[in-house]
Order: C-alpha cells, then sequence, then structure tokens
C-alpha cells in the first residue's frame, strides 16, 4: 500500500476493483466500514456480486481480465472532463508532480497507431516465438536536452500542447477507450459504468481523496501489472497519490506477504527491492550501473538524474547492496567488496526461476530437490495436475508445514500407484504464528512484532529454528567437504547458536556500524564502503540503540516497549493514541489523520504515507486542510515523516516522487516489457476477440508450450471462469478444512452459475456440476445465484462462472482443486500466474 | 445496573461468520457435519451445537436485474414477553437482571414446552423425546461472560464492528440514529436513497427485544424475522389456566397417592399384626 488500512478511513471515495476485502480481509474491512460511516462512498466492481458488492453503494459487474479497458475507459472520461471543466481538477499537481509536461522521442509510435502494439516491437501481431514477444525500448525514451544550466534534463512543454509531450500522448492513446467501446468490451452496463466514471472522478476536486483498492483480481493476469500501472495514472491525474485517504493499495492476502516481498522472497529481488543478480554483473558497480533508476535508457547511451532538483533516492543504491553484503558476510566485505559480491549466485534471467519456469523445469526433469515450505503448490499452484505430475520427477521433497499437505502427499494422491513414484518427501512440522515469536509486516508496511503465546505440539518447531539446524549443517558440510564455490556457504555469518533469537535477526536485518557495533539509526548512515551492515535497507530504523530514540521515545520509555529487552526494537511500540511523526498530539495542532506513528514501525523510515511531498503545494501547504499528511510549518514539517527532508519545491527542495530519477510519478513509464502505457489485450484463454487491436493478448508474457499446458478453445469451453477465496478457508485450506467449525460453514466445493446459465444447462440448485477444460476437470455443488449474470456486450451473451480454490485430497474436508483447471501462464513482468481468467464448460455432472 | 442487549447492524454485516464460529468456539460446541446445499449459509438450521448461525438472502432489487445480499443474524431474542419462560417448568429459563433470558441448564427435564412457546422457533431439544431424558440449547446471552463484565463471545469476535454490546437505552439510541443515516444514503450520481426502507427492529417487539437489529431493508424481506411476533394463544393459555389447573392435578395425584400410602401402609401393619 502507498497508504495504510487505518487510512482507507479517511478516503471520500473507495474503488475496490480485483479484490473482495469482506471476504478475504474480513477483519481490515472495518476501516472500509468506518470510512462509509464518514459518508464516503464504496464502489465495487467485480465480475461477481461479492459480499463487497453487498456493502457498495455503486457495483458495476465487469468480465474478468477487462480492468485495463475500463480503467482507460474512466481516464478517457477524465482526460476529456479535464478540457471542459479545468476547475474540477488539479493542474499544478498533473503539471508538476508528474511527467505529464516531458517531451518523448518523436519516433515513438503508440498502440493507437500500430493497431495494439507500440514501437520497438520485435515480432509482428501475434507473435508465438518467445524470443520476438518483446519490446526494443529505444523510442520510449524521453527527450534529452541541455538545461540552461548545463545538465541533461528531459525537454518539457509547461503548455502540455506539444504532440509529443506526455500528456497528449496519453490522449492520444485513450482515445479510442470511449464509453461504448469500453462497455463493448467489459460488459458492463454503459449507464453504470458512467455512473463510476462520474463518482469517482469527482475525488479530483482538493479537499476530496479517492483510493483504489486491489488484489488478486488486478494482479493474476498476462497483463496483470499493467492494470496496476492503469490505477496509478488514474490516481495520478486526480491528484490522488501521496494524501490522506488516497492512493493505491494492495491488500495482501496473508498477514506477512507484504514482508515476505520486502525480505525478498520473489525470484526477481534480493531483500530491500535490490535487483537478483545477473551473470553480466561482473563487479558491484556494473551491477548498480545496471539496476540503478535511469531517466532514459536506449541501446546506446544511458542517462543517468543530471538534475539537482531531483533527488533520486536510489542513488545511494550502492550503500545498500554493500551492506546488504556485509550483513551476509562480515565486515571482511570492506576488504574486498567485488569478491563478496561475487559470491552472490547469479542467473542469466530472473525469469527463469520463478513459480511456473520452476515447475516447467521441474516436468522436464531439470530440478531434482525442492524444499516447500509453507507453501502447497498441489493445490495452490496454476494446472495442479500438471504441477502435481512435476513433483514425481524429484529425487526428494520437504515439506515445511502445520500439515501433511496435498503437495507432501502427492505421491499417495488419488488415481496414482505410490510405488511408482520414487521420491522420498520428508515432512518438516512447523510452529503456527501464535507458537513463535518474530514480525510480520502488514499491507501497510508497518512491521509489527508479536509474541509466543504457547509451545508448538510434538516436534514442530520455529521455521527460524529450522532455517538454522539446515543452514549450520549446510555450512559445516561446505566447510569440510567443499563443493562447488564453497566458499561462497562457508564464509556466510551465521552465529545464531542452537536456538536462534528472532531480536537478533531483526537487529541484523536493521544493521550495525561495523567500526562501533551500535545499530545503525537511520539508512540515511549506510556507506557504500563496507563499514555498515544492513540486512534490508528499508529496515534501517526499525531496530535502534536506545540513545538513537527520538525524544518522544524517550519520554515514554517503559510504556513504548515491552520490557528491557525490548528497547530500541519499534515494531513492538504499541503507542494507542493517534499522535503525529515527533508525538505531536491534537493539542499541538495534529489533525488526527490516523498516522498513529508510534503503533509499531513502518517503512520507510516509519512514513505512514509515501510520496507524501505530492499531498502538498509547491510551498508547502496541504491540499487537503482537513487532512493534512503533512505541512510545512515555521520552517520545518510537521504531520507524517516527509518523503526526502528538503524544502517545499518552491523555496528550493526536491520534486515529488524521490524514487523516480527524474523525481516525477511517471504517467507514461519506460520500464514494463509490454508497454510504456497499459493497453487492453485479452486473457490467453478468452470467448471474443480483441475489440481494441488485432493484438489479441499482451505481447510480452512468455508461452509455454508443455505437453500438458493445452489450451481451451472458446468453442469447446465457451464460458469465462475464475477462481477465488472464501472467507471461511485460507489458501490452500490445510489450516481451515481440518478444523470442524469452518468445514460445517463450507464443508465442500461449490462452482456459482447464474440463473440463466443454470437453466441453459438444465442444473438445479444444490445438484452436482462438473467444470471441464482442455486441462482438468472438477467435480461441484452448483451454486446457482443471482449475483452472476450474463454479459451483454457487442451483441452477444457471455456467461461467467467462478469457484473457490480451497480445495485438494488430505483434511477433513476434502475434494477437487480448482487450480487443475488454470493454466501454466504468467503475466509479463511479474509471471504471477493467470488465475482469474480462463475458460471451462460445465454440465451437469 | 440497567438492562444489557447486543445490537445486530446488517448494513454493516459482511457474514463473515466470525460470531457462528466464536459461539461455538467460546461455548464448547461441535462443528456439525454438514453439505452445500446451494447457498452459503450452514448449518441448514439451529441446533443444540448451533445457537447461532447467518442467514444470507438473494433479493432482485428495482426490477433492473440488479440484487442485494442480505445478511441476517438468527439466534435467541431474549424477549422482554418470553414465551419460554412464560412457560418452563422448572424455572430453568428466567430473566436474569440484566435482561436477558438465562438458562440454567442443570434445572431443564427436557419438557421442550419452549421449543412451542418461542415465536422465534429458537430453542432446540437434545436427547429422547419418549424417555424425556433431554436438554435444551439455545443462546445464553454468554451468561458466563457478560455477568463478568465481557461482551458476549460473537461481540467480541465481530470484525467489521456490525455487533455491539452495551445498555439497552444506549444501543437503541444508537440504532436510530444509524437508520436515520441509512435512509439519508444516496447514490452519489442520480440522487436516488439507497435504503429507503431501512428499518430498526427490536425495540417494541414481545415488550423489547434485548437483541436489536438495524436492518438495510424492510422486515419483510426477512423470512425469520415476524414484524409482530406473538406469544401464541396456547402459551397464555397454558400459563393462565393449565398450568395453575396442572399444579392442581399434579397436587390431586399426590394427595391421592399419599391415602393410598396410608390406607396401604395401614392394611399392611393389620396383616402384619394379624399373623
Amino acid at each position: 500500500m502507498t497508504n495504510h488500512w487505518g487510512d482507507v478511513a479517511n478516503s471520500d471515495c473507495m474503488l475496490v476493483i480485483g479484490g473482495n476485502p469482506a471476504e478475504n480481509h474480513p477483519a481490515a474491512f472495518g476501516h472500509i466500514t468506518k470510512a462509509l460511516e464518514r459518508g464516503a462512498t464504496l464502489i465495487n466492481v467485480d465480475p461477481r456480486f461479492t459480499r463487497t458488492s453487498a456493502k457498495a453503494h455503486i457495483y458495476g459487474q465487469m468480465r474478468s481480465g477487462t480492468d485495463i479497458a475500463f480503467v482507460g475507459g474512466i481516464i478517457k472520461w477524465v482526460l476529456d472532463d479535464m478540457e471542459k471543466n479545468p476547475g474540477n481538477y488539479n493542474m499544478t499537481y498533473v503539471k508538476k508532480y508528474t511527467n505529464a509536461e516531458l517531451k518523448i522521442d518523436p519516433n515513438f509510435q503508440g498502440a493507437d497507431e500500430l493497431d495494439g502494439l507500440f514501437s520497438g516491437y520485435a515480432g509482428s501481431h501475434n507473435e508465438t516465438d518467445n524470443a520476438k514477444r518483446k519490446y526494443n525500448k529505444d523510442t520510449w525514451q524521453y527527450q534529452m536536452i541541455t538545461d540552461g544550466n548545463g545538465k541533461v534534463v528531459p525537454d518539457k512543454d509547461e503548455t502540455l500542447q506539444d504532440p509529443n509531450c506526455v500528456f497528449q500522448i496519453l490522449k492520444q492513446h485513450y482515445a479510442r477507450y470511449n464509453a461504448d467501446t469500453v462497455c463493448d468490451i467489459i460488459g458492463m452496463p454503459k449507464d453504470i459504468f458512467l455512473k463510476i466514471c462520474e463518482t469517482y472522478a469527482a475525488t479530483s476536486k482538493p479537499g476530496k481523496a479517492g483510493t483504489i483498492m486491489y488484489a488478486m483480481g488486478t494482479t493474476q493476469h498476462t497483463c496483470g501489472t499493467q492494470v496496476v500501472r492503469s490505477y496509478a495514472l488514474l490516481q495520478l491525474l486526480l491528484g490522488n497519490i501521496g494524501i490522506c485517504g488516497g492512493g493505491v493499495n494492495a491488500m495482501r492476502g496473508e498477514s506477512n506477504v507484504q514482508g515476505s516481498t520486502d525480505m525478498c522472497l520473489l525470484a526477481h529481488i534480493l531483500p530491500g527491492y535490490l535487483a537478483q543478480p545477473v551473470r553480466t554483473d561482473v563487479d558491484v558497480d556494473t551491477y548498480v550501473s545496471a539496476n540503478r533508476p535511469k531517466v532514459a535508457k536506449t541501446s546506446t547511451q544511458t542517462w543517468f538524474n543530471d538534475d539537482s532538483l531531483s533527488l533520486d533516492w536510489w542513488k545511494n543504491y550502492k550503500k545498500y547492496i554493500v551492506s546488504l553484503l556485509a550483513a551476509w558476510y562480515g565486515p571482511d566485505v570492506k576488504n574486498n567488496i567485488d569478491k563478496y559480491f561475487n559470491y552472490l549466485p547469479k542467473v542469466v534471467s530472473w525469469s527463469n526461476h520463478y513459480h511456473i519456469a520452476l515447475f516447467e523445469a521441474m516436468y522436464a526433469g531439470n530440478i531434482k530437490g525442492l524444499m516447500c515450505w509453507g507453501q502447497n503448490p498441489a493445490v495452490g499452484g496454476p494446472n495442479a495436475n500438471m504441477e502435481r505430475k512435476a513433483l514425481e520427477n524429484l529425487d526428494w521433497l520437504v515439506a515445511v508445514d502445520l500439515w501433511e499437505t496435498e503437495t507432501a502427499a502427492f505421491w499417495k494422491r488419488p488415481g496414482v500407484n505410490p510405488s511408482d513414484i520414487q521420491t522420498e518427501v520428508f515432512m518438516l512440522p512447523a510452529a503456527a504464528s501464535f507458537e513463535k515469536e518474530g514480525s510480520v509486516t502488514n499491507s501497510g508496511r508497518w512491521m509489527q512484532w508479536r509474541y509466543k503465546a504457547l509451545n508448538p505440539p510434538g516436534e514442530a518447531e520455529h521455521d527460524l529454528w529450522i532455517i538454522n539446524q539446515i543452514m549450520t549443517r549446510v555450512k559445516n558440510l561446505y566447510r569440510t567437504q567443499g563443493g562447488k564455490l564453497a566458499e561462497a556457504i562457508a564464509a556466510v555469518t551465521w552465529d545464531y547458536g542452537d536456538d536462534p533469537d528472532p531480536k537478533q535477526v531483526a537487529r541484523e536485518v536493521n544493521g550495525y556500524d561495523l567500526t562501533t557495533g551500535k545499530l545503525v539509526a537511520s539508512f540515511g548512515g549506510l556507506k557504500e564502503d563496507g563499514t555498515t551492515s544492513s540486512g534490508n535497507w528499508l529496515y534501517c530504523g526499525s531496530y535502534v540503540e536506545e540513545a538513537s530514540l527520538d525524544a518522544f521515545e524517550k519520554a515514554h520509555l517503559n510504556q513504548m516497549f515491552p520490557g528491557p529487552d525490548y528497547i530500541g526494537n519499534r515494531a513492538t511500540r504499541r503507542w494507542v493514541v493517534d499522535v503525529a511523526n515527533g508525538g505531536y498530539t491534537a493539542a499541538d495542532g495534529y489533525r488526527e489523520v490516523g498516522l498513529y506513528s508510534y503503533w509499531s514501525w513502518c517503512w520507510p523510515i516509519n512514513r505512514r504515507i509515501i510520496y507524501n511531498r505530492a499531498a502538498v503545494d509547491l510551498d508547502g501547504v496541504p491540499w487537503d486542510s482537513e487532512h493534512p499528511v503533512i505541512a510545512w510549518v515555521d520552517g520545518k514539517w510537521v504531520g507524517d515523516v516527509p518523503d526526502g527532508g528538503a524544502a517545499p519545491m518552491n523555496q528550493g527542495g526536491y520534486k515529488a516522487f524521490i524514487m523516480k530519477a527524474e523525481g516525477l510519478g511517471r504517467l507514461f513509464g519506460m520500464e514494463r516489457a509490454d508497454g510504456p502505457l497499459p493497453e487492453h489485450y485479452e486473457p490467453w484463454e478468452s470467448p471474443v476477440d480483441n475489440l481494441m487491436s488485432s493484438q489479441q493478448w499482451d505481447p510480452a508474457f512468455t508461452l509455454w508450450d508443455s505437453p500438458e499446458n493445452t489450451r481451451s478453445e472458446a468453442t469447446v469451453y465457451p464460458y469465462v471462469c475464475t477462481t477465488y477465496r472464501l472467507v471461511e478457508h485460507w489458501q490452500a485450506g490445510q489450516m481451515t478444512r481440518n478444523l470442524p467449525w469452518l468445514v460445517e460453514m463450507q464443508p465442500e466445493v461449490f462452482v456459482e452459475i447464474s440463473e440463466e446459465l443454470a437453466a441453459e444447462k438444465g442444473i438445479s440448485n444444490g445438484e452436482e456440476a462438473i467444470v471441464e477444460n482442455a486441462r482438468g476437470s472438477v467435480r461441484a455443488v452448483a451454486l446457482v445465484t443471482k449475483r452472476f449474470k450474463p454479459f451483454r456486450m457487442n451483441g452477444r451473451t457471455i456467461h461467467q462462472v467462478g469457484l473457490p480454490w480451497h480445495w485438494g485430497y488430505t483434511g477433513l474436508s476434502t475434494g477437487d482443486s480448482a487450480n487443475v483447471l488454470t493454466p501454466h501462464v504468467g503475466d509479463a513482468n511479474t509471471m504471477i500466474p493467470e488465475y482469474k481468467a480462463f475458460l471451462c464448460n460445465v454440465r451437469k455432472a | 445496573m440497567g438492562e444489557k442487549a447486543i445490537l445486530y447492524d446488517g448494513s454493516k454485516c459482511t457474514a463473515c461468520r466470525g460470531c457462528q464460529a466464536a459461539c461455538k468456539q467460546w461455548n464448547d460446541l461441535s462443528g456439525e457435519k454438514t453439505t452445500n446445499r446451494g447457498s452459503y449459509e450452514n448449518p441448514a438450521d439451529l441446533s443444540v451445537d448451533t445457537w447461532l448461525k447467518m442467514e444470507f438472502k438473494e433479493v432482485s432489487r428495482n426490477g433492473n436485474g440488479s440484487v442485494a445480499w442480505l445478511f441476517n443474524r438468527r439466534s435467541c431474542m431474549h424477549c422482554t414477553d418470553a414465551g419460554c419462560v412464560t412457560v418452563c417448568p422448572t424455572g430453568a429459563l428466567y430473566h436474569h437482571e440484566l435482561g436477558f433470558v438465562a438458562y440454567d441448564k442443570g434445572l431443564c427435564s427436557g419438557c421442550g414446552y419452549c421449543l412451542e412457546a418461542c415465536p422465534f422457533d429458537v430453542p432446540r431439544r437434545s436427547g429422547n423425546t419418549i424417555t424425556g431424558a433431554g436438554k435444551m440449547d439455545k443462546c445464553t446471552f454468554c451468561q458466563d461472560r457478560v455477568t463478568q463484565g465481557l461482551e458476549p463471545a460473537c461481540v467480541k469476535s465481530c470484525p467489521p464492528g456490525a455487533l455491539s454490546f452495551g445498555e439497552r437505552g444506549e444501543l437503541l439510541t444508537q440504532a436510530d440514529k444509524r437508520v436515520r443515516a441509512l435512509k439519508a444514503v444516496r447514490d452519489p450520481v442520480t440522487g436516488e436513497a439507497l435504503y429507503p426502507n431501512a428499518t430498526l427492529y427490536g425495540n417494541t417487539q414481545l415488550d423489547g427485544l434485548h437483541v436489536l437489529y438495524v436492518l438495510p431493508d424492510s422486515i419483510d424481506k426477512y423470512d425469520t424475522l415476524p414484524a409482530s411476533p406473538k406469544v401464541s394463544d396456547i402459551v397464555i393459555a397454558w400459563q393462565k389456566y393449565l398450568q395453575p389447573l396442572g399444579y392442581g392435578v399434579v397436587g390431586a395425584v399426590a394427595l391421592g397417592l399419599l391415602i393410598n400410602y396410608m390406607v396401604a401402609r395401614a392394611r399392611m401393619i393389620q396383616e402384619k399384626e394379624g399373623k
């Protein structure tokens, strides 16, 4: 989240799309309720009328996988309205905080000119050769000029009239996204679509705030990243980024998904969003220069920031990677940074190492061992039949979990003969969340400490204990017996003893000044020479020396921290009064906007709302005087921790978006694989042709041609299908399908079908139905409902059905897994599987 | 101490059923074996193991294809004019000084009269009807919690704040305010009222329930909420006439038995002495 859960209550209009918080974030829904009590409007857009829709003022039904067309339609409405009613928009924000004024290479051609593709595409329309499914981005770059001060910066047109400026490119790109075309694509009644446009666009007025809240319904598409881009673009145009009650807010589906992302449980990054090194990164400087954000970059030339008014925070990239190396390899790093940098595993391309790619490699027999830690891909993975079969090719599998998951039991699953499977399976029982101490980081980036309530049963152990045992032994084996690049493992700092203390790990994550041995107070103190360490630069400041605490913390030391062992561990703070940074209260003029700055700690440096420099005008005066995030008062910032500490822009301070090299929010973005602007494409499996262009699918995702990943054709499988979760069950189901109280409430897998489709297929409510496609088949109870309606679009009727994906073949409640139906294709940028839109047929069982 | 109540706000409820699970957890009730019957709703009915359940109902709205999904809380209403208390022959069901209908399971004879007397069809009975070896069960208002100053388990668990617990009078004021606020909610574009039929339930029914409802739609949309619930005439007749008569019958029987015993005893003594 750019903002945080509590801040939702400040919103005037909540657009919940690709998410179902009433179902999947039941506790957090209380914040939405608070906003509703204040008079906020809730808009919910979803293929199905959900528990969230039941609480919404406006519900818009949209076919799965058409989010970009939907948001594109709103953006087009906003751009048109900006011309008609400029007074309703914050044009200073658009001009000064986004790249609207900046000029793009005149050779750039957009999807409007090239029939759905952008300039630089290697292949032709609907290319199937993966090698050609990519862009050369040379024409997507700013026009770079030398300004009056001799600095090389992007050219701009402050009137926004130049045909090459981003604003005009935007208008041209979105000209095609008129309401009629959009509604023919998404299947929403036009009056409802226009009502949503008008309602949401009203948040553009200064003093009003709109938030976009999304979850997996947004991301689990071949174009998921571009859907999120479209949200960011709309929010920038409406001036909704950085302000209270605004933002682009990912509702994380597990208590610690944000934390696991921050700590790099993903293929493409190291902790703190530092890039995973690749083979060509021969030394740390090459790596930093390859990964540090740039203003512009073509095949032949690179422009780093040269503008003194852009803070370009990532210029500190080297400090963070070197401090990470020092956290992993100790004080000797300062003597030879490159030696230790080259100990890091390097990949040809990280895209060979994400979930789908790993299972493709397993299926092909190229991966022989798997540690499956708190994960159950036999239920949760896409194309689950294929992934279960892939597990058979393993020599060994280690499953670390609370229960015997379907993955751990894959060798005795229905339909296989255990004696045919040679995989050796080890089960390590793990402690549940309340049986161990440590931190979790929630959607709002709040790192919250929690404590052990009771001992785990039997032989179950804390994950930290398990990894410590394994790593200690592995390290010893490399030291004594050698192996491939043994030194890289043998040299790792690993000093947690027999019973590791999570606080020690948290301190290591924060980092030390290796010269003094003291905890680093903030990432401002990290150095690039190897004399400081930090396991994750973003968490620097989370665990500090008592001397580094601020005056407010020192004044309330005993109430602020739970005991002497925890002083300085800011994740343990539980200050229940809403005070701003520095301890400012209502009596000091703080407007109590829910910052709760001394409840837990959030990255970066306890900034509750990121990009908050965009919440004020060029003089530092809040756009919204009722809900100010920060304000420049008597020569200093009050409120939240400001994004970069400098003065307001009119007093020489930095541009608002300090994480971008040019300091501006990117309406036009150069870094994505599949285009600089979001363009509508159909899902890999769709019942219709793309109405927007001849390019049917997103042009840059990887096509896998393995034999069991057959594409379902609309002629045989005519219905759109989607998958989702229920509040009563949790993910792949092991934690809930074994609990009688929850099984009682949702005992069986079901498929939700509209009354119209059920009548057509002769299926009655409560009967068994078969949902099937080219990859698998699911037997499910038919839940015939008014909450799914057929889409009337472009003169056709399209049906959609949906089913929860929690079930599998072990546990108290068993049933077919919906993921036997989902395809092995993923997003062009993140590779997340397309769980949310595919084709199926439904028939009476 | 004033009367306590639970306020259920159906406009805030997301039917997550945290309350349903919390009720089972606190009261040590088993999970029932269920099947999906073409609905999210389960178990099918209240039972001795299910004292609280959430109901789901899909309703077409405005005739234009749009739909509403109404949620409702089904459990003991803790009536002031409580039929169950009226008919209970053993005093197992009684009015607690905090207003709710308390239950002393040890006193329950399992007669089942309360089942017949409840206008909301709430109590359920376990055991064998022929031998009479049974016990009744229903929501106890978490008597063991509220008498210790805690809120009922369902209220404690409610994430969106749809359930509140407190002084009945204060909750009524709160509920009334909420209904007025709901009636004022308008479509942001057309200005049409979105909850014109929002209503309060439980303020007057049966001289006042101790579970109050804020409903986003009219009462007739809710199948298990009768607009004017009544304790049946039979129950009233039971209380006024049959029960006193019953006591008379019991007394007469006892007297008869006593006379019988005395006569028999006298005869036994005579026989003994005559030997």
